[in-house]
């Protein structure tokens, strides 16, 4: 039973990694055509996140992965419940995987303005979907007794979950800009602090929205009592703060924007635990840490796996950002991608 | 069409579009860690050039194998939920195991490798792409213990509905999961190779880089040759234990239909409109037996035997694969791979004969050749999936059972339908971009950005 609260703890953890790496990625993808003008200076953003997008990608893999593993009931009822909410996010990743490496191999403008917008719409996209099914999660859907999902793709589009999906994007965009701030120099850098300003208002806007909304409007957050409260709380607070630091110590703005997502992710995971979806149809069909789990065997097997890989790769992954710490300028002689 | 139907069509299009990229990652990766490790011993700045070269197209064939492995991980919950529940206790470890282990190491440190030429030392960054190399080889192992317990079930047990892992020892020591992963990997280093022979003996014909370009054709022709015969050496004991273990698969891929002994190889052979019954054939006596034990005579069981003990162990039904299908995928396999291995023997020859210009047609047909290996890949898979039919796990589980039950056709035939004009888009860009920058030679390898064209309207003359 341990292991079951360990592995809920360790998908949470690879969710919460995905966000918040991944998080800056979508952001500086759906920014890409409004910040950067010129090529040069589109290639400097692409180059911002060009060493690290696809190892941050590793991270939902592993997550759907350790899913699988832990809790295979829960990946087989989410997967294919959730089947054309999923296939549209594949379709969003594998374009935004390939647009990063394709577009600088050819030099023609048309050719790079395609790949431009598809890294846009797409990171849009993968962060309004995902806003979408982690909302439907948290909020229940229509599974029946033998924890198969009942519901349409129609299902999942309802008013909490688009707003969730919005929730997404605005904080995915404003992570996005604090990383930029961070990572650009000269005029492109005055640029994004700008927009991470004046995006800021409505960021808080919308995701405190959201939160509220979804506390208030399912009975998990309630239920939970202080502790599944004062998380939404805390991502609000670290929301403002990343206000304060904008412009001046943006190192520390981005931190706080990192910190928004661990704590509104974090908040997600504690509202729904122990379950790991809800079932409107029922509260007797929910998915539960237990009824949805491996056998102790496997858990103990994958525990021994993941506490020995995780401190590796997250070492490997932390250097990364070491070597590649510098501030990206928009040169043609200094760019790789 | 029934959902099962279409989402074996998704399953099978989606992992054989997958696999075209995979091969010539695992492979052109330990090339190109060959080649920057000869950079780094002797300092030669053309050898640094040939690595850039090939690393290049190697990373425009790197990022089509992520972004469709994406849908792998995702679809066996979208589509086979049934089948997810029932060995996921198994089955999702070597996936995530999979992750942890091998695409976090191959994905960091690729990105690591892309921008790293200027900030790390040489040596190091010669390490790193080690790393991407060793990554993507883990990798195909892990995937191919989760598709040896499909073939070929061990530790486990059946409890209260669902297979549940009891050993793990023994499932990452499956006997059919490293021959399959033997076989795999010279698979990879064969599609490396013939696709370097290809590229190169486009160059050399052409006189660009020659003395580059024959670095890596000897190269390639010789890794080719051995790896083609490993290729052949692991298919062919992958093809004794099949018999073991998978009776019923070793039997379709030969259309063996009655039990003899000694028993005859067909050669060439006619099926049913069906697939499922042979019409005639033509035999070499006692070569089956021979090519399973080594002398002319010893019993081999055939597909109605095998199907008359399995109606008596799993009751009433068909557990006939299509045995046209196999029969033939598994012939053009080994005809190729036969092919290949004289194609690597001859270039390799003419490599150590300093390339004589009597022989520079052979230079003319390796491009062409670069296809083979794909052919013979995919011929592999469909031999592999297909000859296991009706079973998904072999006698635990059958395709059909393992279906998403909340799934309509519709939904599916979407999926299929986006999936499929998706991929083919993708396909044509990826072609373009290799061959164009293949094409190019050395000079492709310089920068990993081509420079902007100015547009024409802001040139006055307004030529072009």
């Amino acid at each position: 039973m341990t292991l079951n609260i360990l592995w809920f703890i360790l998908v949470a953890v690879l969710y919460i990694g995905f966000f918040f790496l991944e998080g800056f990625d979508f952001g500086v993808g759906m920014l890409l055509p409004l910040l950067g003008k010129k090529d040069e200076e589109r290639r400097a953003i692409i180059n911002t996140i060009g060493p690290h997008w696809d190892g941050n990608e590793v991270w939902l893999i592993t997550a759907g992965g350790a899913t699988f593993a832990a809790f295979p009931n829960w990946y087989a009822a989410l997967f294919s419940g959730f089947y054309l909410g999923f296939f549209l996010l594949l379709l969003a990743l594998i374009f935004r995987g390939v647009a990063f490496e394709f577009r600088s191999k050819i030099g023609s403008p048309k050719w790079r303005n395609t790949w431009d917008i598809l890294i846009s719409v797409s990171s849009f996209l993968a962060a309004f979907l995902l806003g979408v099914v982690f909302t439907n999660i948290v909020k229940g859907v229509p599974i029946n007794a033998n924890q198969v999902y009942t519901g349409t793709f129609f299902t999942l589009i309802n008013p909490i979950a688009i707003m969730g999906g919005v929730a997404m994007i605005v904080i995915f965009m404003l992570h996005g800009a604090n990383f930029l701030s961070l990572k650009l120099s000269d005029d492109l850098h005055v640029r994004a602090v700008k927009v991470a300003k004046t995006f800021w208002v409505t960021t808080l806007a919308l995701s405190a929205a959201y939160l509220i909304w979804l506390v208030f409007n399912t009975n998990t957050f309630v239920e939970k009592g202080l502790v599944a409260m004062i998380l939404p709380l805390l991502a609000a607070v670290a929301l403002v703060l990343t206000r304060v630091f904008m412009g001046k110590k943006e190192g520390w703005a981005f931190a706080m924007t990192g910190l928004t997502i661990f704590f509104a992710v974090s908040s997600l995971f504690v509202a729904l635990f122990p379950n790991v979806m809800i079932s409107s149809t029922s509260p007797d069909f929910n998915l539960t840490i237990t009824n949805a789990s491996s056998s102790p065997y496997t858990l103990k097997v994958m525990t021994i796996v993941a506490c020995v890989m995780v401190p590796i790769v997250l070492a490997y992954q932390i250097w990364t950002y070491v070597i590649f710490r510098k501030r990206v300028k928009a040169d043609a002689k200094t760019l790789t991608y | 069409m029934d959902i099962v139907l279409l989402s074996r069509w998704q399953f099978a299009l989606t992992t054989i579009y997958h696999f075209f990229f995979v091969p010539l990652t695992l492979g052109l990766g330990v090339f190109v860690a060959v080649l920057e490790t000869m950079y780094v011993k002797t300092g030669n700045p053309e050898t640094k050039r040939l690595t850039k070269f090939w690393g290049k197209l190697f990373l425009i064939n790197y990022a089509m194998g992520v972004v469709t492995g994406l849908v792998m991980e995702f679809q066996f919950g979208m589509n086979w939920s049934e089948y997810s529940r029932f060995v996921g206790d198994i089955f999702g470890a070597p996936l995530a195991i999979e992750g942890l282990l091998a695409f976090f190491l191959e994905s960091t440190f690729l990105g690591v490798w892309i921008f790293g030429w200027e900030r790390l030392s040489k040596k190091l960054h010669a390490v790193v792409i080690w790393l991407v190399a060793i990554g993507s080889t883990l990798s195909a192992f892990f995937i191919l213990a989760a598709n040896g317990f499909m073939q070929n079930p061990v530790g486990f047990v059946i409890n209260g509905g669902r297979a549940e892992m009891v050993n793990f020892g023994a499932l990452l020591g499956n006997p059919r999961a490293w021959y399959l992963f033997l076989h795999t990997i010279s698979s990879g280093l064969v599609t490396a190779s013939f696709f370097i022979l290809g590229f190169s003996a486009y160059h050399l014909l052409r006189k660009k880089d020659v003395e580059a370009f024959k670095t890596s054709f000897k190269l390639a022709a010789v890794i080719g040759f051995i790896s083609t015969v490993l290729v052949i050496g692991t298919g062919h004991v992958q093809g004794l234990y099949l018999k073991q273990v998978q009776p019923m698969a070793a039997a379709a891929s030969e259309a063996h239909f009655e039990t003899q002994d000694p028993a005859d190889f067909s050669l060439i052979a006619g099926f049913t409109p069906d697939g499922k019954e042979l019409v005639w054939s033509v035999d070499i006596p006692r070569a089956l037996s021979f090519l399973y034990y080594f002398k002319f005579s010893g019993e081999v069981e055939g597909i109605n035997n095998i199907q008359a003990q399995y109606e008596q162990q799993y009751g009433p039904g068909d557990y006939v694969p299509l045995v046209a299908l196999d029969y033939w995928t598994f012939r053009f396999m080994v005809a190729l791979g036969f092919l290949m291995a004289l194609i690597t023997l001859v270039v390799w020859f003419y490599a150590a004969k300093k390339y004589p210009a009597k022989w520079s047609w052979l230079l003319k047909i390796m491009p062409i050749g670069i296809v083979l290996p794909y052919l013979v890949n995919t011929a592999g898979w469909i031999l592999t999936e297909t000859a296991r039919q009706p079973w998904v796990v072999t006698g635990l589980m059958q395709t059909r059972d393992a279906v998403s039950p909340n799934l309509t056709p519709g939904t599916v035939l979407i999926s299929l339908v986006g999936f499929v004009v998706v991929y083919a888009v993708l396909m044509g860009v990826d072609l373009y971009l290799l061959i164009r920058n293949a094409k190019k030679g050395l000079a492709a390898g310089d920068s990993d950005s081509e420079p902007l064209e100015v547009p024409a309207v802001e040139k006055k003359s307004g030529g072009k």
